[in-house]
């Protein structure tokens, strides 16, 4: 297969789709609701004679009206202008953990027997889903070390979120939620490690990389006092280097009167390779949509699944899902509970996905899932730091974990194309490339994370369309600079997005604000 | 032959040992074990994870899981008249349809060049619900409307900079739960009175409670407990005369018949998407929204991800893009407002495509269908021996509460003998609400035909009165 001649030939799907209310053609239908039984009409009327006159809505919402199939082709279009992993050798989007979502996990997840499900219903009609969910607490306590699981946080940030109230509630029950009101976290953590905490009035204090990229232990030191409520930290953090000190990090964090909370969203690299137990961390949680396959979809539904030691147990969100040995029950009985963090059970299908991918894999097989994520991202280091102008600062002639910050620094004072240019330019082959979380430590940063995924003919596919790229940023640079060239549109004008008189964030402000 | 058999896990392509060996020689290197070097050999996990054994074969692996789901029995099987905070609703094949492609199922966090179809679904499910709510502001979706309900109390406290915010009683308790923490220790919750007869806001209590340190007046209309709240406007008036905000909670679908809160005095309105065609999926299928006026001072309190549209280099193309990326976490991690990260967008898809389909006469004749349908059952539920209709001076859309202290029975009882007759009946709000009596919230949508809502007058009948009937 010519991987080259491919991606010369590659163009994203472009429609030309108008905006939705472009499509109108008053009177068109796209779903009709039931009739009502005339039975029903004779006795209650038109329904609205019980309304106050006042809440009666007089004029219908300015929706479009569209036809079913138009309504529908939309639709497809615009997935079609949409670069999912199904489509693509996804690992430009580093640290998001773009792996393959099994089809069959999205086939059970649809089966009735889940979507039709109450989150009230009694308790005996719900043993099924209870049980997996009670299982993929099991599971994810082996794969943790710790002794309980809580599925409700919708997200990695909704997770850090329960940590931060966890913490505060344990220095709330010692009395000291005051005085302890710091949390210590990296910079190459998780911004949501800094953002998240501050909801529950913490001041964050940042711990910058030192010159081999981790956290220095010196660092730590001078930032731990009897202010420090805890440590909320990423390991491997974005860098894909490996914290050796991370045991000693939370032993100071301890000594301090400090709760150690561990950031795993990714932890493709380390399943029953290490784990949180072993490193000392009081809590930790995993992103079912990153290292546990279910889909990112577009950004959510998802699940950030939270675990403690027993220690911290009674502070978990309620209800907790218990087996007395015969049936599966919800525990609101906590002593010390932060009360809820989302609405009922947490993202349940995820919880479904999750579960159905860990049996299928089982424990030999995730540990191999660790091995080659590391062995395809240590292959593709050892093949970006062959292309000109890209380096991988920190850690030199080191292994990294399960991704890579990697920098075009060098690319850039030579040819002044930026990291965003390139991301722009791999559009037009197919790819993503993304840069990175804010702040830019590394400059001009991009990060890759192969996951266990994508073959080797895949991986060095993708490494053909950065040579490629690179090439041209060096013979041509215009030509990446003006990218995209072949996706669904061109460079957008990014200004009025932050130009009050002229963003809209809706099509109605859209049309005020241009007089249409 | 070799004793062990090397298995190759099709969601492992590079497990192929030629494939490896060929890989770890490029690294230069013999083992994969050597790629863990700083990984020190105390923190090593000793053991083997103790998981049960796998099933990769994907007939054993469907067939076990199918097993255990098997064990569950649903709204689909049974009929269901459970309601508060998830719904059943009618779900439009095309949403599932659209939910389902892979592109948006497994896109993430692309450009808005290769990722333009999420960006453009995105701004135009906003579009949508901005009509709905008349307002012209709404956020890429959050977590639930717990979530939205919170983020909106933290931006009103940011906008005013007070730090008290008045919540109606009548609110969805795990609501309020997911609000005191998320609160917690910065803002500080007061609870309002309501009125146990109309179901609506205690406006002398109001009064009372409202101060100069007020940031907002949130309440939810229609309630949890089912009440359309008809002072809107007095309530958005009392808070606006005091220097704070008015907040309102609601319940998108009912917003075809019933006048959206921007048009009642809310600054900033909130709510839950999933009755927008999204499935139950046993409150997996929750997403929260937040709106408001395009004003500056809002927008830049958004904590979530603002999508707008925008011109390209190319003449007469729409473009989209994030709206003031600064003001967010991912741009700053210390000064972005609250947090953002992975919520539920896809559903924010379905929601659009939801209201596309359903256009202005779907969600009037919708509106219009569950009013009548909710009116009927509260009816021939009023006329069984010992059941009372709540708030019956009150009006409703889907939810209302069915108070059984007239039969001596509790709602658990009760439920319990309406499940052996295959029905769920209500939400029991006895503990919850206790102040109201042995209640339950019964919901009632355009799922619900004229038979199913007479089975249940009936099964009730039976279960409470049957004894009597006998003797």
């Amino acid at each position: 297969m010519n991987n080259q001649t491919r991606k010369k030939n590659f163009h994203q799907a472009k429609w030309d789709e108008p905006v939705i209310y472009e499509l109108s053609n008053k009177g068109e239908r796209g779903i009709l609701f039931p009739e009502i039984e005339q039975e029903i009409e004779d006795i209650v009327g038109d329904g609205f004679s019980k309304l106050p006159t006042s809440m009666i809505r007089q004029k219908p919402p300015n929706l479009p009206e569209i036809s079913q199939m138009r309504v529908l082709k939309h639709y497809l279009r615009l997935s079609q202008q949409t670069l999912g992993a199904d489509f693509n050798v996804d690992i430009g989007q580093g640290t998001c953990t773009m792996k393959y979502s099994p089809k069959i996990n999205e086939k059970l997840a649809s089966s009735h027997k889940l979507i039709a499900l109450h989150p009230a219903q009694d308790e005996d009609t719900v043993q099924g889903i209870l049980e997996i969910i009670y299982k993929l607490d099991l599971f994810l306590r082996e794969i943790s070390g710790l002794d309980k699981f809580t599925f409700q946080p919708g997200g990695g940030g909704q997770a850090i979120l329960a940590m931060a109230s966890i913490i505060f509630a344990y220095h709330e029950a010692n009395d000291v939620s005051e005085q302890r009101d710091e949390i210590i976290t990296t910079m190459f953590s998780h911004p949501s490690d800094a953002a998240a905490p501050t909801v529950k009035g913490y001041k964050i204090i940042n711990i910058y990389p030192n010159e081999d990229g981790l956290p220095d232990v010196e660092a730590l030191e001078k930032a731990v006092s009897n202010h420090t409520a805890g440590l909320l930290i990423t390991n491997p953090e974005d860098t894909g280097i490996f914290n050796p000190k991370i045991k000693e990090f939370n032993r100071i964090v301890h000594e301090a009167g400090g709760v150690c909370g561990y950031d795993q969203a990714n932890a493709n690299g380390i399943l029953g390779i290490t784990r949180a137990k072993e490193a000392d961390f009081d809590l930790c949680f995993f992103n079912l949509h990153k290292t546990f396959s279910s889909p990112h979809g577009c950004g959510g539904p998802a699940t950030g699944a939270l675990g403690v030691i027993d220690k911290f147990i009674k502070y978990l969100p309620v209800p907790l899902v218990e087996f007395d040995e015969e049936k599966y029950y919800f525990n609101y009985s906590v002593s010390n509970t932060i009360g809820k963090i989302r609405s009922f059970y947490g993202v349940v299908p995820a919880i479904l996905k999750a579960y159905s991918w860990i049996m299928s894999l089982g424990n030999v097989g995730l540990k191999e899932v660790s091995q080659i994520a590391v062995l395809n991202n240590n292959y593709l280091l050892k093949k970006i730091l062959e292309i000109r102008g890209a380096s991988a600062p920190y850690a030199k002639g080191r292994h990294r974990i399960e991704q890579v910050r990697y920098s075009w620094e060098e690319l850039y004072n030579e040819t002044g194309v930026t990291t965003e240019d390139i991301t722009c330019r791999m559009a037009d082959f197919g790819f993503h490339m993304w840069s990175s979380h804010h702040p830019f430590i590394v400059p001009q940063p991009f990060t890759l994370e192969p996951t266990e995924s994508y073959s080797k003919a895949e991986i060095d596919e993708y490494i053909a369309g950065l040579k490629r790229v690179v090439e041209e940023a060096y013979e041509n640079p215009e030509l990446v600079k003006s990218a995209p060239h072949r996706s669904v549109v061109h460079k957008i004008d990014t200004d009025s997005l932050d130009d009050p008189t002229k963003w809209a964030i809706t099509w109605r402000a859209y049309l005020k604000k241009n007089q249409k | 032959m070799d004793k062990k058999k090397i298995l190759i896990h099709p969601y492992i392509p590079n497990s192929v040992p030629e494939i490896k060996a060929e890989m770890l020689n490029v690294i230069g290197v013999k083992t994969i074990e050597e790629l863990y070097e700083d990984i020190p050999e105390e923190l090593r996990l000793k053991d083997e994870m103790n998981l049960p054994k796998p099933f990769p074969s994907e007939y054993d692996l469907s067939r076990h899981v199918e097993q255990i789901l098997s064990k569950n029995q649903t709204c689909q099987e049974n009929l269901s008249f459970l309601g508060g905070d998830c719904w059943q609703h009618y779900v439009p094949a095309i949403c599932d349809e659209i939910n389902q492609r892979s592109e948006f199922l497994t896109a993430y966090a692309g450009e808005p060049y290769e990722d333009h179809g999420r960006f453009q679904t995105l701004f135009e499910y906003a579009s949508m619900m901005g009509e709905l709510l008349e307002m012209d502001v709404v956020n890429v979706p959050t977590y639930d409307w717990g979530q939205a309900a919170s983020t909106s109390i933290r931006m009103a406290a940011r906008i005013t900079g007070r730090t008290e915010i008045l919540i109606s009683k009548t609110i969805s308790p795990d609501r309020l739960s997911i609000i005191q923490n998320y609160c917690k220790p910065t803002v500080t919750i007061k609870l309002v009175e309501y009125n146990t007869t109309t179901g609506n806001l205690d406006i002398d209590d109001l009064k009372t409670k409202i101060s100069s340190k007020t940031a907002g007046v949130y309440f939810e209309n229609p309630s949890y407990l089912g009440c359309i709240e008809n002072q809107g406007q007095i309530i958005s008036d009392v808070a606006h005369s005091h220097g704070a905000l008015s907040l309102v909670g609601t319940d998108p679908i009912s917003l075809g018949i019933l006048v959206p809160p921007s048009n009642y005095g809310a600054d900033i309105v909130c709510g839950d998407i999933q009755s927008l065609g999204m499935h139950m999926q046993f409150g997996g299928g929750l997403a929260g929204f937040i709106a408001t006026r395009d004003e500056e001072r809002y927008v830049m309190e958004y904590p979530s991800r603002l999508f707008g549209i925008t011109t390209t280099a190319v003449e007469g193309e729409h473009g989209f893009g994030d709206v003031t990326y600064d003001r967010t976490s991912f741009h700053d991690r210390i000064e972005g407002k609250e947090f953002i990260g992975t919520a539920t967008a896809l559903w924010g898809i379905t929601a659009g495509v939801y209201l596309a389909l359903a256009g202005p006469q779907g969600m009037q004749e919708l509106g219009k269908l569950v009013l009548q349908k909710s009116q009927y059952a509260m009816k021939k539920l009023s006329e069984v021996q010992g059941i009372k209709i709540q708030f019956s001076q009150s009006s409703h859309f889907k939810e209302f509460v069915v108070n059984l202290d007239g039969t001596g029975k509790t709602v658990k009882e009760v439920n319990k003998a309406l499940l052996k007759k295959r029905i769920f009946g209500g939400k029991d709000i006895s503990i919850e609400f206790s102040e109201l009596g042995n209640c339950a919230v019964y919901c009632v949508t355009e799922i619900h035909k004229k038979e199913d809502i007479d089975r249940l007058v009936q099964a009730l009948d039976e279960c409470l009165n049957e004894g009597e009937k006998r003797r």
